[in-house]
């Protein structure tokens, strides 16, 4: 049956047939392009969903106080909660087993100079584990470290397109710039894959801001990683406890939803994933869809090939070809022409796919992509039930007594 | 060659069945020559599709060159009608994508004969129908008395016991008819069998033997004097 004499027979009447040859062709390969194009997109779907919340660490609690609006223990409604470094170090204390690292931050604006060059960026005041928790990436020089902390030093770490703003193509590790009056060394550069506003950022030591400003020792907001060995649920218990310490520790009434603030980034990021994979099961759903049709589509096709084929197949069979020859023929260009366009299918789709890359990004679609695995197996499985729909027709047409179908015109 | 028992047939027409053929004997010796005549619906194409395994006879013996056709499944009826049959249709039947001699030479390829040896014994019938000059030339490049030369030279391309032919020259003119008697008879003088259908007197003259069949039975069965078709030629 795959004698190079019966493929020969074949390769013939698939050239001699160009009109039928492309329209299976053609239908196998558009079903698999949607197929692979969509399921790309929703893989391209999930890539930004990683990308907008997989910047920050995902073991990390943001404390932020608010603005009371309940009384609570003498104290009024309507007042403004602040931090302090006291309220950290007693974070640090009461929560040690919980904690892998804190960080306070303090955020300003304002103009920052160096020579001709001047613009507006926003300044943080940190610690050194807030590296961590934001997962900056340093490409030159170091960022800030304890003894910066200790020392209220006047060092910066500049973000890539700051460094590119202000310094052009010169060198800025150990330049000094203006930030809002004070002079600062630059003692580092870093970039950050949460985008080009991370990268407008300028950390300097908390401490050294809280000297400026007339050493105080508010902080607003407290950045907290919990150790990864808790999980999900004890990441869900310290979050309790952690504020039910604040609370009582700032006097917030525990009923209060506006005196303070926790965004619990795994909390959320499981959200968002889950949203993500909903969006995905949808666009999967869609792609099975274009497979089947696909599938019905190829089968119509094959239907009606046979039907063509009728009085050709009568004419075989007065010659002596035998039924199981007449099916062999009909189902081996079917698979042959599937497998074929099929595949090409597949390699448009996936060249599509990657020529996309991030051109998509403003439909949150970021570098579609397929598994290879999943496009073959869609493209084996629109050739087994190609051919499982020629098969039928094909057994039928086998069987009908060849003077019946000589007769038909 | 041919020996044919008590051959019966009917046709669901509906609820009503139509007689077709009524107890046919008859016998027909290797080398013959033969006429089927009979007007329309007398029975004679139903007799040929039988005797060619194209239909199958409700009762009745047939045997073909010693061998009883009957309870024939598909598989075993095609190889059959491979060895022993050749066809000669009056609507040609050429495949229409296949050049004349990828036509003939198709039989051949239900033999498993290899490839080359195909193309040549094609080549070599074709040359026989004198048709050499056509052999790549698709169906719709021929004229009709063209198309059934390349019918005809596939008929015997698988160098089968008996040719049937079912109104050969009833899709041609005089002429061409004449041409294509001329080459049938040639066949015949090389020892071939051969049945013709044919309705035509002229034609049926052409034969050496003139079975007459109306509604269904022999209503005469005549030896004649051949008439030379290549005197019209």
């Amino acid at each position: 049956m795959f004698s190079r004499d019966n493929w020969k027979e074949i390769f013939e009447t698939i050239q001699k047939n160009k009109l039928r040859t492309f329209l299976s062709g053609f239908t196998v390969a558009l079903g698999i392009l949607i197929f692979v194009v969509l399921f790309g997109f929703g893989n391209g779907l999930i890539n930004t969903f990683d990308e907008f919340f997989g910047d920050d660490a995902t073991n990390v609690f943001y404390v932020f106080p608010g603005r009371t609006s309940m009384p609570y223990k003498g104290y009024k409604s309507n007042r403004q909660i602040e931090f302090d470094n006291d309220d950290l170090a007693e974070i640090n204390k009461n929560f040690a087993p919980f904690l892998e690292y804190s960080t306070p931050r303090i955020f300003r604006s304002g103009l920052v100079k160096y020579k001709e060059e001047s613009n507006n960026y926003s300044t943080r005041g940190v610690g050194p584990a807030h590296q961590y928790a934001e997962k900056t990436i340093m490409m030159k020089g170091r960022y800030l470290n304890k003894e910066d902390i200790k020392n209220k030093t006047k060092y910066a770490v500049i973000g890539r397109l700051v460094e590119k703003d202000l310094f052009g193509a010169h060198k800025s590790i150990g330049e000094y710039i203006d930030i809002s009056g004070s002079a600062f060394k630059v003692i580092g550069v870093f970039q950050d894959d949460g985008g080009d506003n991370e990268e407008r950022n300028i950390y300097i030591p908390y401490t050294t801001r809280q000297l400026i400003e007339k050493n105080t020792d508010k902080i607003d907001q407290i950045v907290l990683a919990f150790k990864p060995e808790l999980g999900y649920a004890g990441a869900m218990a310290f979050e309790t406890s952690l504020n039910k310490f604040l609370r009582e520790k700032k006097y917030i009434n525990p009923k209060d939803r506006n005196g303070l603030f926790i965004r619990n980034v795994a909390d959320q990021l499981k959200q968002n994933q889950q949203f993500a994979r909903v969006l995905q099961l949808i666009v999967a759903f869609v792609a099975f869809g274009t497979i089947i049709a696909g599938i019905i589509g190829i089968s119509n096709i094959m239907v009606f090939v046979v039907k063509e084929r009728t009085k050709e197949l009568g004419i075989r069979k007065a010659l002596g070809a035998t039924p199981k020859s007449v099916i062999g023929t009909i189902l081996l260009e079917s698979i042959f022409i599937t497998t074929i366009s099929g595949f090409i299918g597949m390699m448009i789709g996936i060249g599509i796919l990657s020529s996309l890359g991030e051109k998509l990004k403003d439909f949150f679609i970021t570098n579609p992509n397929i598994n290879l695995g999943t496009a073959i197996f869609a493209t084996v499985i629109l050739i087994i039930f190609g051919a499982l729909a020629g098969y039928i027709p094909a057994r039928r047409a086998a069987r009908i007594k060849p003077i019946v179908a000589l007769r038909d015109e | 060659m041919i020996e044919i028992k008590d051959l019966h047939k009917s046709y669901k027409m509906g609820s009503n069945s139509l007689h077709v053929l009524k107890g046919i004997n008859f016998t027909a010796e290797s080398g013959e020559l033969v006429a089927i005549m009979g007007s329309s619906g007398s029975g004679k194409s139903t007799l040929l599709n039988i005797l060619g395994m194209l239909d199958e006879a409700d009762s009745g013996d047939y045997t073909l060159d010693g061998v009883p056709i009957k309870n024939l499944n598909e598989t075993k009826a095609a190889k059959y009608r491979n060895k022993f049959l050749g066809f000669i249709f009056q609507s040609f039947n050429l495949i229409n994508y296949k050049s004349a001699m990828e036509n003939v030479a198709l039989p051949l390829y239900y033999q498993k004969i290899p490839r080359k040896e195909r193309q040549e014994r094609a080549m070599k019938y074709l040359e026989q129908v004198g048709l050499k000059e056509w052999a790549h030339h698709l169906p719709s490049e021929l004229s009709g008395g063209q198309k059934q030369r390349v019918a005809i030279a596939r008929a015997m391309a698988a160098e089968p016991k008996v040719l049937l032919a079912d109104e050969p020259t009833g899709a041609l003119d005089s002429t061409t008819s004449y041409e294509v008697m001329d080459l049938i008879q040639k066949i015949n003088d090389e020892g071939n069998t051969i049945l013709v259908v044919t309705h035509e007197d002229d034609i049926a003259h052409m034969c050496k033997r003139i079975i007459h069949l109306k509604d269904g039975v022999i209503e005469k069965d005549e030896k004649v004097t051949q008439v030379r078709a290549s005197q019209y030629v």
